[in-house]
């Protein structure tokens, strides 16, 4: 397997204050990695600096290319999406127009509608409150929608920041099931990024972790997950 | 009751112009977080320009489009050369480049074309429209080219995917980035849209008004108040805001005794004022929740 995201020393910094210490790892195309870590360890800013929103050195090349000096939108462009913490959902727009933007730069026109159905079928919620305002979903909806936003770009990487956050137990299994099918069927590389380090390393199969922006440890999820030090050390639980 | 229709019906045709400039207003509030102080002058200078075309003898909308294709252009390359390289300058920065502005453009107009008060023609003509007295078939233009403008705009942003790229940009531009729309172009694009709807606005009320630089001051002040009135965050507030100022301005103007014309304008702050003492939002514009 060849590595689709390679990423090289990278140092973060927000103002004065850096938040990423020489940070390097790669992600397998077609993998499912997580990246696990306490809160402030640099896992959210790891993400927005592939996405360059924040001030960043070091190298990240994606598929050969590199993605330093790229705004935000021409990194997406080339087919990596992100699904922020938040969700990042256009409150005052419907369901149905939130899943058009997630398209909104692509050519092909006329297979959006076909994706939007794909979307519902993914997410059949989704269609039933297709022509609700987004801000009116509960926040595992929001949460489902912000995924099929990415999906409607069809990308080649999908990256997503605590999906779990603020979910009920059972919506977040629903949730990872449903990413796990779509990285088997739609072919998608998948980063992410999680709290919840458990039920995050039941899914993925690879995993990092990363410590005060750092990565301390990599390996097989499998292994991380049945490995007694890592577990009381970094994933306390 | 023919003096009330009378003043009504005047007062939806200014609160046309009203809701043009309350609308550009919007829009560039919308994208940018500031007022563009300068809209009014904008638009002055955008009727200026098509008044020097049909002085060289250009047909009346030829004139017309020519200059909304300039305005909108122009409304871009002020973005780009002034109010980009601002973007993330504070706001009494961005405060001082709008007053720079409007000071600018209308000292250029008075050095290219002078103070003195010049008519403006209108292609609708100043009879009576459709035989009655209530209403001139200028007004009644003024009406029928906004309500055209506002049908268009809704179209626009309803119905294409630049639209709804522009609403995305304007309510969440580090989302609309995510999904790759590059927001900073939406900005510059909003602005030349902007310029162009003042363009119409200029246009339609210089028959009014005359055509002179300093005569967008108190429309800009009205469509000021209808975008307070309707709400900021709301582009159809502000047209709404827009026709209500008109028709409240004329018929304060009608009743209130010792208002008449003079007072007016006073009326328009006071409303400024009330509005955002009582109703911070306006009426149609969301106070800003967020989701924690």
């Amino acid at each position: 397997m060849t590595a689709m995201l390679n990423i090289k020393d990278l140092r973060a910094y927000y103002g004065q204050v850096q938040a990423l210490h020489g940070l390097s790892f790669s992600l397998n195309e077609g993998s499912l990695t997580t990246l696990l870590g306490a809160n402030g360890a640099g896992k959210t800013t790891t993400l927005r600096a592939i996405c360059n929103m924040v001030r960043s050195t070091g190298a990240i090349e994606f598929e050969g290319k590199s993605l330093s000096g790229k705004s935000t939108e021409n990194v997406v462009r080339l087919g990596i999406a992100h699904v922020p913490q938040g969700r990042g959902t256009f409150t005052t727009m419907t369901v149905e127009e939130n899943l058009q933007l997630g398209a909104i730069t692509r050519s092909d026109s006329k297979n959006i509608a076909g994706d939007i159905e794909r979307m519902y079928g993914h997410f059949p919620v989704l269609k039933e409150r297709h022509t609700q305002q987004a801000g009116t979903l509960s926040g595992g909806e929001q949460q489902m929608l912000a995924v099929a936003r990415a999906l409607m770009l069809r990308p080649r990487l999908m990256l997503l920041d605590e999906p779990s956050f603020g979910l009920a137990p059972l919506i977040v299994r629903d949730l990872f099931k449903i990413l796990g099918k779509i990285n088997r069927e739609d072919k998608v590389t998948i980063l992410v990024v999680e709290q919840n380090a458990q039920l995050a390393l039941e899914l993925a199969d690879q995993a990092y972790v990363i410590e005060t922006g750092r990565i301390v440890m990599s390996g097989d999820a499998k292994d991380i997950a049945t490995n007694e030090d890592v577990r009381k050390s970094y994933l306390g639980y | 009751m023919e003096l009330f229709t009378n003043q009504v019906l005047a007062g939806i045709a200014t609160g046309a112009i009203y809701a043009c400039m309350a609308l550009a207003v919007v829009m560039i509030f919308q994208a940018i977080d500031h007022l563009n102080f300068a809209q009014g002058e904008m638009a002055m200078f955008s009727t200026f320009i098509s008044w020097q075309l049909m002085q060289w003898g250009i047909p009346y909308w030829w004139a017309f489009l020519i200059t909304l294709i300039i305005s909108f252009a122009g409304g871009i390359l002020i973005e780009r050369l002034l109010f980009k390289p601002l973007a993330k300058a504070p706001i009494l920065t961005n405060v001082a480049g709008f007053i720079a502005l409007f000071a600018i453009v209308n000292s250029v107009a008075g050095l290219i074309w002078d103070f003195t008060i010049k008519q403006y023609p209108t292609p609708f003509g100043s009879s009576p429209f459709l035989g009655s007295q209530l209403i001139s078939t200028h007004q009644a233009g003024m009406i029928g080219v906004t309500v055209l403008l506002l049908i268009a705009l809704y179209l626009f942003f309803q119905f294409t995917r630049i639209g709804l790229a522009m609403r995305a940009a304007a309510s969440l531009p580090e989302s609309a980035r995510l999904v790759g729309i590059n927001t900073s172009w939406m900005i510059a694009l909003g602005w030349g849209m902007a310029s162009a709807i003042g363009a119409i606005a200029g246009i339609l009320i210089a028959p009014v008004v005359f055509l002179e630089p300093n005569m967008m001051g108190g429309v800009l002040i009205y469509g000021f108040a209808a975008a307070v009135l309707g709400g900021l965050s709301s582009p159809l507030g502000a047209v709404v805001g827009g026709f209500l100022v008109g028709v409240f301005e004329n018929l304060a103007g009608t009743y209130i005794p010792g208002v008449g014309n003079e007072l007016k304008l006073p009326i328009a702050l006071a409303l400024i004022i009330t509005v955002l003492v009582v109703k911070p939002a306006g009426l149609l514009g969301r106070p800003i929740v967020k989701r924690v």
